[in-house]
């Protein structure tokens, strides 16, 4: 069977700007790939080009083993798409516009029941424009999933909703999942990837820069293991670095929350606590471990916000 | 993982993709974008309200555009002219505005995204455009009637072909605006053309009764051909053929622009 997703060498330029610069992924069957990367990292290009609805300037793409750009006919029933942003009339009632997207699939998913889980019972007949952020999120995801397809793209499927809402598409594509549906999803969310993917890949710049489980990826500098706590902001991290034995380095990632990298062990726990005491300073939330997925991502990415 | 784990039954989404039905399909398409206009008070306004108003308002009072009655009735006169403006209303302006906002917010972009074929997605609308003429020329007919219409018999199979071809000509127009600009210029603009078509396009004013070769020009657009066409068949029961292959012209020109220059977004 061909794989669910397969792209090599692709690039995208839009005039002067090269939005994909020979991006190369394949996405195994009934998986959970999440593609992480910052704004403007050639994400959303990307999927858009695996939907057909951009064509590549090179490279080869193959969605279900079809090329989206030729044989976008025979694809399109078979892939569920959630663009970013939505889309809807503006004025249609939210669930005239899912037995709109229902009527074009051969044996769709109840719409009614599907209303109803995602929470839209209520808003069924409020026409789209009305519809809050979230509530437009969660009718267009009924909209990629109404049809059973065998893959669906979402694009930021979580954006602007509240946490119950994203706990509950999370438990929807979990399911999904499950059921041996492909996903393929975007997201600036890191505990979203963490949680739901198979398979994390992190883009920048057009390329893929990183990719992995998310154990894997996390794992992959494990004698990095990091010792964090949380304190009063301002602390002097130079004094503290040389109370710590020579190589360790100490630094306020954001006010209030200090790291301390180096090899972890007991005694250099031990110094921290005690040169806190000293300060007369109650270090919270102290924790030893590897990193998280968010600081595998701003390492890779840079820290700097990207004008 | 933070799922509840019951929330939903394994094989709830077990793929089986497929088209759909093109009938189904065509249907609900059609179904929609018609009750969207409907419902909607600006479209009523200006599909309904407006050619009602002028309707009633030129058929009782004394303030025709021209002169050249001669033994005609008044509401004989201006009921062809008005269900020219009816499709111009409806089929561009409307239908413009619509698809302005409609690409606004994505709604090509979802639709493309679906086994909805391209050629379906113009279909629907095509349907919804026609039933909504059908339902203009239903009411104007009845109101007309009341004012003591009485239109030639032998005209009405020619009118039906030139309203047919009118939204399809007014249609294709609508959809190269409406497809190709932002919705607030395609809002200014179609309403500007309206209003323009309306009092120099061949609607409010014959195009024999502009000066020298304006008149042959008015008849040449597509308000100008349509409205003169009607003349013909609804007061002198006349197929007029060279309105009806001025507006084929017209349909087939937008129409194949169109489908270039079309942005879904």
């Amino acid at each position: 069977m061909s794989a669910a997703v397969e792209i090599t060498g692709l690039v995208k330029r839009f005039g002067a700007v090269t939005a994909v610069d020979g991006l190369d992924l394949k996405m195994p069957r009934a998986g959970l790939l999440a593609l992480l990367g910052p704004n403007g990292a050639g994400k959303t290009t990307t999927v858009e080009i695996c939907e057909g609805f951009l064509r590549p300037d090179t490279g080869t793409v193959r969605v279900l083993g079809l090329d989206p750009a030729r044989d976008g006919a025979a694809l399109r029933p078979r892939i569920g798409v959630m663009p970013q942003g939505g889309g809807a009339y503006p004025g249609v009632r939210a669930e005239e516009m899912l037995r709109l997207v229902a009527a074009c699939a051969a044996t769709p998913l109840d719409p009614a029941w599907l209303l109803d889980v995602l929470g839209l019972a209520s808003a069924r007949r409020t026409p789209f424009k009305r519809l809050s952020g979230g509530q437009q999120q969660r009718l267009s995801l009924a909209c990629a999933l109404v049809g059973r397809p065998e893959l669906v793209f979402l694009d930021e499927p979580t954006a602007g909703m509240d946490p119950q809402a994203r706990r509950l598409v999370w438990d929807l594509l979990a399911a999904l999942r499950a059921d041996g549906v492909s996903v393929l999803l975007t997201t600036h969310l890191m505990e979203e990837a963490e949680t739901l993917a198979d398979e994390v890949v992190i883009v920048d710049g057009g390329r893929v820069i990183a990719q992995g489980s998310p154990s894997a990826l996390t794992a992959e500098h494990a004698e990095d293991a990091q010792l964090r706590f949380k304190a009063r902001p301002g602390l002097n991290t130079d004094l503290l670095s040389a109370a710590l034995p020579e190589g360790y380095l100490v630094r306020e990632s954001s006010p209030g929350a200090y790291r301390v990298a180096g090899l972890v062990n007991p005694q250099v726990v031990s110094t921290v606590t005690a040169w806190c005491a000293q300060q007369g300073v109650l270090a919270e939330e102290l924790h030893v471990g590897k990193r998280d997925l968010e600081e595998v991502f701003l390492e890779l990415t840079g820290r700097e916000l990207r004008t | 993982m933070t799922a509840t784990g019951t929330r939903f039954e394994p094989g709830t989404f077990t793929p089986a993709p497929g088209a759909g039905r093109y009938g189904r399909m065509l249907l609900t398409h059609a179904r929609i974008e018609t009750s969207l206009t409907l419902r909607h008070g600006e479209q009523i306004l200006l599909t309904l309200l407006i050619p009602l108003a002028l309707l009633v308002g030129l058929s009782l009072l004394d303030f025709l555009p021209t002169g050249e009655l001669g033994s005609l009735s008044r509401v004989d006169w201006v009921t062809p002219r008005i269900l020219a403006l009816a499709v111009l209303s409806s089929a561009f302006t409307g239908q413009a505005i619509a698809l302005g906002f409609d690409r606004r917010y994505g709604v090509l972009k979802r639709l493309s995204a679906t086994a909805l074929p391209r050629w379906l997605l113009v279909a629907g609308r095509l349907v919804a455009a026609l039933v909504v003429v059908l339902l203009q020329v239903v009411v104007l007919g009845i109101v007309a009637a009341l004012l003591r219409w009485s239109p030639s018999g032998a005209g009405i199979g020619a009118a039906i072909v030139l309203l047919v071809l009118g939204t399809l000509a007014f249609g294709a127009l609508g959809v190269l605006l409406g497809g190709a600009l932002r919705a607030e210029a395609v809002l200014a603009l179609a309403n500007i053309v309206w209003f323009v078509l309306l009092l120099a396009g061949g609607i409010l004013m014959a195009p024999s009764s502009l000066p020298g070769v304006l008149g042959d020009l008015v008849a040449l657009l597509p308000s100008g051909a349509l409205a003169e066409g009607l003349r013909a068949a609804l007061v002198d029961g006349m197929f007029a053929w060279d309105a009806l292959a001025t507006l084929a012209v017209w349909a087939v020109a937008a129409g194949a622009i169109a489908t270039r220059t079309t942005k879904l977004t």
